[in-house]
């Protein structure tokens, strides 16, 4: 269950995105392109940062000894809308001067705060899994249970269509998919747009699995009896016969969120995914493209981390599910 | 007029050269508020006839060649799916053998009452239009304020359900699941879903088999007492010929897809006349019999699509005579209310 405690604390983060991260996702410090991590010190009681100093003809930087500030917390600082409604400048923690920057994660080429990128691009990377998962689940299970329930030709088409879909590679699909959106979109609108390609893809295995389920389950005595009671076949579906698959679902489903938060981080790394200025994961790897800037500036790798932790959060909760819901062990 | 009236029911499983003839002319009616008993053995076509009498039967693989369902003297067969769906529990409404696989496992068993309530009576708990109308005409009644009396009137009405047949503490136990109750309880909360629509007919396919002895006798004595309360008939299928003299006014008993008696229960049981229900009476242990060995039917049921011809029962019959085997012989009314499948019957 730590994965079930990583997550809520990740998804509260990002839900907090604008509270925590330090700046905003697309300020620019041009006096500090790729910063180093800033490493806090315990002076006394109190947290302390130092100022950085950059040589002359590099991006290299250095500690200036002695010459400190102690890190606030709930300092004000660039202003944000909480929940992207409520105007807002507290931020968790920062020095309140900009000449001693708390850059934990160190900027990007752009002079941009890694953090704070990074916790921003929480936000999208996510919910596109959380989102995408909803999406493509409800319409596999319905797809799935229509054809498992009736069964013959309408179940034959269905699942020729579902074999047709799942032997594209995915990644030439969702490429080829990316490419029938006009280019230019706004960040929403390719959000919006990576979630149903995910989704498009991602409906037919689902639907295969509630088709094997509907099978069984219809055969049931339940659902006779619910056809004796005078229920429509649509109702019987939904309301007695998906909610049986239920257990199934809720492992798979979590166990799945992954693919989608890979499937974003993919779109964006080869540049058809979410656009600069917004930040996602995985347009922040776009930098880690650079091997020179991977040997001189590896902080930029930070997202792969965050990506690291979540995928593996998100098996180790969906493999404890598992064995929560399976009642035979 | 009978509530229902079975006439000369055929239905195959398949079509054309594979087809396989289930129901082989059935005829049976039920009157208003009387109980007949279907009675045979495994596979001879009891359930299926049962289950067409609200058309469950899926078609395909079924197919209904011939005959007529008169349910309230309207024919089931020429229904569309919208009037089927209303007769489905608004006049008839079924009880299964397996209480713990009828009801649906997930959802907790005041919820699947409520389902039924809310397709078959959905005036319950709506405000009357006459006494909110008001002299104001813009005046509407607001869903806020109606949603919970509604709420309210559901509960009150699966709680007085649970309390009609039987359950004690009714208000703690529409919280369950089905899991959580033994199966008599689970059979008490699905003839509570039947009888939540209001049926005229209550159909019972073998009630009572997955439950043990005394629970059996519980859920019979229930299935009698709503009976008498409701007003309402029961069509009881059973390969139990006990159960049939307690609850049965009139008896069918099926052969092989055929009826070959129907007849009063009382005198079904005192004197049987065709060989197969006197060879399934003997067949009865007796208290009062002593030690002796009890009688089986040599042989097995003929399989469907493999019936030998002629009388299906020739085979395994004592008193066949060479002509059973050449011609099907017809269900003839030999005294009053008495009808037989079979010439050669001996009335003592």
């Amino acid at each position: 269950m730590a994965g079930g405690v990583i997550l809520i604390v990740l998804y509260l983060v990002a839900i907090f995105a604008g509270f925590v991260a330090p700046y905003s996702y697309d300020r620019q410090d041009r006096d500090r392109f790729f910063h180093p991590p800033t490493s806090p010190r315990l002076s006394g009681f109190r947290l302390v940062v130092p100022r950085y100093e950059q040589l002359p003809g590099a991006f290299v930087y250095r500690a200036v000894a002695d010459d400190t500030k102690p890190i606030h917390f709930f300092v004000h600082g660039g202003e944000y809308k909480l929940f992207g409604l409520i105007p807002a400048t507290v931020h968790l923690f920062g020095t309140g001067d900009k000449n001693y920057p708390v850059y934990l994660l160190g900027t990007d080429q752009f002079g941009r705060d890694v953090l704070s990128r990074l916790l921003y691009g929480s936000q999208i990377s996510l919910s596109i899994g959380v989102v995408g998962i909803l999406l493509s689940f409800t319409f596999g299970m319905i797809i799935g249970g229509i054809s498992g329930y009736f069964s013959g030709w309408t179940d034959t088409v269905i699942m020729r269509l579902c074999e047709l879909i799942m032997s594209i590679p995915a990644l030439y699909l969702i490429i080829s998919l990316r490419a029938t959106f006009p280019p230019g979109m706004s960040s929403p609108q390719v959000y919006a747009m990576i979630i149903i390609i995910l989704s498009f893809i991602g409906w037919a295995s689902m639907a295969r699995v509630i088709r094997g389920m509907t099978l069984s389950l219809r055969e049931q005595q339940f659902v006779l009896a619910a056809r004796a009671m005078g229920q429509t076949h649509l109702k019987v579906i939904v309301r007695h016969i998906l909610p049986n698959t239920f257990s199934y679902v809720i492992v798979a489903a979590t166990l799945s969120v992954p693919y989608y938060i890979l499937g974003e981080v993919v779109l964006s790394f080869l540049g058809v995914g979410i656009q600069e200025p917004s930040a996602s994961w995985g347009n922040m790897l776009t930098a880690a493209q650079n091997t020179e800037y991977l040997r001189n500036y590896p902080w930029l790798l930070s997202p792969g981390a965050a990506i690291f932790i979540t995928v593996l959060a998100f098996n180790f909760l969906g493999d404890g599910l598992r064995d929560a819901a399976d009642t035979k062990s | 007029m009978n509530l229902l009236e079975i006439k000369n029911l055929k239905m195959d499983f398949g079509a054309g050269a594979d087809a396989l003839r289930a129901v082989d002319g059935v005829s049976l009616n039920i009157g208003v508020g009387e109980t007949v008993c279907l009675v045979g053995e495994s596979g001879c076509g009891k359930t299926v006839t049962a289950l067409s009498i609200a058309r469950l039967v899926p078609t395909p693989p079924a197919n209904y060649v011939g005959g007529e369902i008169l349910l309230n003297g309207r024919d089931v067969l020429k229904m569309s799916n919208g009037e089927l769906r209303s007769i489905r529990g608004g006049v008839v409404s079924y009880v299964f053998q397996e209480p713990g696989a009828s009801l649906n496992p997930v959802f907790r068993i005041g919820n699947q009452i409520k389902e039924s309530l809310k397709l078959h009576r959905p005036d319950l708990g709506a405000p009357s239009t006459s006494s909110v109308r008001s002299d104001n005409q813009n005046h509407r009644v607001e869903p806020a304020r109606g949603a919970p009396s509604r709420r309210k009137a559901l509960d009150a009405e699966v709680i007085r359900l649970l309390k009609l047949v039987g359950i004690p503490a009714p208000e703690s136990r529409i919280k369950n699941y089905p899991f959580e109750m033994s199966g008599g309880m689970q059979q008490r909360v699905m003839i509570a879903m039947a009888l939540a629509s209001e049926p005229k007919l209550l159909v019972a396919d073998e009630p009572t088999t997955a439950l043990d002895v005394t629970i059996q006798a519980q859920i019979l004595e229930l299935l009698h007492e709503l009976k008498q309360r409701l007003g309402m008939a029961i069509l009881l299928i059973t390969h139990n010929l006990g159960i049939v003299g307690d609850m049965a006014d009139r008896v069918a008993v099926m052969y092989a897809g055929q009826i070959v008696e129907r007849a009063p229960a009382k005198e079904l049981l005192r004197r049987p006349l065709h060989p197969y229900t006197k060879a399934l009476i003997n067949a009865v242990p007796k208290l009062a019999g002593g030690a002796n060995r009890l009688s089986a039917i040599p042989g097995n049921v003929p399989r469907i699509g493999n019936f030998p011809p002629g009388c299906r029962f020739a085979p395994r019959c004592p008193i066949a005579k060479p002509e059973c085997s050449e011609k099907i012989p017809e269900l003839v009314g030999v005294e009053p209310r008495r009808f037989v499948r079979c010439p050669f019957y001996e009335s003592k």
